[in-house]
């Protein structure tokens, strides 16, 4: 099933403030998790598998590491999905 | 002996009593019980279903996302933590100067289970990354550290339950040494689940008395029948006397002494000859220099476990001599129960307070005084202690035989 790119942002939000306690709102697809969300590399772990599990995808070690910024994670999340 | 001297400059608490030290103070000169029924889905075969759980959820003292990131005993060492530095005045130290002594008995142990029901019901994918951080020992103290910035050193000793003296100890230790001039030091423990109850109930530790939970923990009386599990942390800013002076800081008492032993007799029994315990004492009173005749309460280890509670009475009587008569002891686990970690740190508290006060808090649940307790229990109501100069002593044993006795005397300003 196809995903667009505004549901699975709403969904990365979501997950983020559960995980970080990071207000939605601020959420953007140009913000880095680490710099400007407060998602450290354990907490990253924790977006992660919550993503896989919503979005009901794989992401693999590799490309989480690639994943510096929201977008990135929802464009990766919006292709594997598709 | 060093002439740098360590006082009690900060008091934080998170307990069965009270969210804070105050209330919990205030519920412990009132002789109040913090032992409760377990809920209603406990394990129907676990021969123990009380237990003193803390007064106030962390949930309510704490922001969620924390939460989430912090074993139990971490959430209550930091919020512990949190009240003892602001009480002390969040002194402004130089990092390098700044330690952490922060001890459990089991640590993560709750954590440590939930994840293992995750891994078996969910897979290991689904195991938190902040499980590992969570159940080390060592992680109420490194939060803590990390929060204020310490960096002369951070430890966590581990002695069952001695550790929380223990780590207040180490403390002292820490700043008549010179390696640090202020250690925020104390214990933490949250424990209250099936399988250690499980096991303390199987080694016949643990109070049966599940109809009447409020008087199960009764430390002395002849019909005790073990300890009740309590969960908390209790933490104590530490001091160098001249730091806290060249700031003004108020200062609650003075560490004097400590004796640390260890039995070599048994894993989880006491020495019945108490002599372990009785050096314990002998040293910290030794140590400290003080005139032992200053003396004038002890807060007791006193579980409420038929064996234990003698052995150590045997110990003070033994230590003390003939000053032993003019030393009210309390046993403060009566209404706290057993924080394990947590107790020494805890009731090194109420020790501290009870000098500032000069009150020493009661006993509760003494209905028949064992026969073969001689000393002077302080029962149902607080006492008031003398004026002048002043000491007391915390007693703190752990399985495997370890010894703990802290010296604490009055301070005042001249």
């Amino acid at each position: 099933m196809a995903l667009t790119q505004n549901e699975v942002l709403a969904g990365i939000r979501e997950i983020v403030e559960e995980v970080a306690g990071v207000d939605p709102a601020t959420i953007e697809m140009g913000k880095s998790f680490t710099d400007d969300l407060d998602v450290d590399s354990l907490s990253m772990v924790e977006v992660v598998v919550a993503a896989e599990e919503r979005f009901g995808i794989k992401i693999p070690d590799d490309e989480v590491t690639k994943m510096a910024t929201v977008g990135d994670a929802v464009n990766f999340i919006v292709s594997a999905a598709s | 002996m060093s002439d740098r001297r360590v006082v009690i400059t900060g008091l934080g608490a998170l307990s069965p009593l009270g969210h804070d030290v105050a209330s919990t103070w205030s519920a412990l000169l009132q002789g109040k019980s913090g032992v409760r029924h377990l809920p209603a889905d406990w394990p129907a075969d676990i021969p123990a279903k009380i237990a003193a759980p803390v007064a106030t959820e962390p949930s309510e003292l704490m922001d969620r996302v924390e939460i989430r990131r912090l074993d139990r005993s971490e959430q209550f060492a930091l919020i512990a933590s949190r009240e003892a530095w602001k009480d002390a005045g969040e002194p402004a130290v130089v990092s390098e100067r700044l330690g952490v002594v922060i001890a459990s008995g089991i640590g993560g142990v709750l954590t440590l289970l939930g994840a293992y029901d995750v891994l078996k019901e969910k897979g290991a994918r689904q195991v938190s990354p902040h499980t590992v951080p969570m159940l080390m020992p060592n992680g109420p103290a490194a939060h803590v550290g990390i929060e204020i910035g310490a960096r002369a050193g951070v430890h966590t000793p581990v002695s069952a339950c001695a550790s929380g003296a223990e780590a207040v100890g180490y403390a002292f230790e820490m700043i008549r040494n010179g390696r640090a001039d202020v250690v925020v030091a104390g214990g933490t423990e949250a424990a209250i689940h099936p399988l250690p109850m499980a096991g303390f109930a199987n080694m016949k530790a643990l109070s049966t008395r599940n109809d009447d939970p409020e008087r199960a923990s009764r430390p002395y009386d002849q019909d005790r029948d073990g300890f009740v599990l309590g969960e908390g942390a209790g933490i104590l800013v530490l001091e160098l006397l001249d730091h806290a002076k060249a700031r003004n800081a108020r200062i609650y008492g003075e560490v004097v002494g400590q004796g640390l032993t260890s039995d070599g007799f048994h894993i989880a029994a006491p020495d019945p000859e108490g002599t372990g315990a009785t050096r314990a004492i002998q040293q910290a009173i030794a140590s400290s220099g003080i005139d032992s005749k200053t003396i004038v309460h002890l807060n007791a280890h006193a579980t409420s476990t038929p064996a234990g509670d003698i052995a150590e009475a045997g110990a003070i009587a033994h230590a003390l001599g003939s000053n032993a008569a003019h030393v009210a002891v309390s046993a403060t686990k009566s209404m706290t129960g057993h924080l394990l970690g947590g107790a020494g740190a805890l009731e090194s508290i109420f020790t501290v307070l009870a000098l500032a006060h000069r009150i020493a808090p009661p006993t509760i649940n003494i209905e028949n005084l064992d026969e073969k307790i001689t000393l002077d229990i302080v029962r149902d109501t607080p006492r008031q202690l003398p004026d002048g100069k002043i000491s007391a002593l915390n007693n703190s044993f752990g399985f495997g035989g370890h010894n703990v006795a802290l010296l604490f005397s009055s301070f005042e300003m001249k």
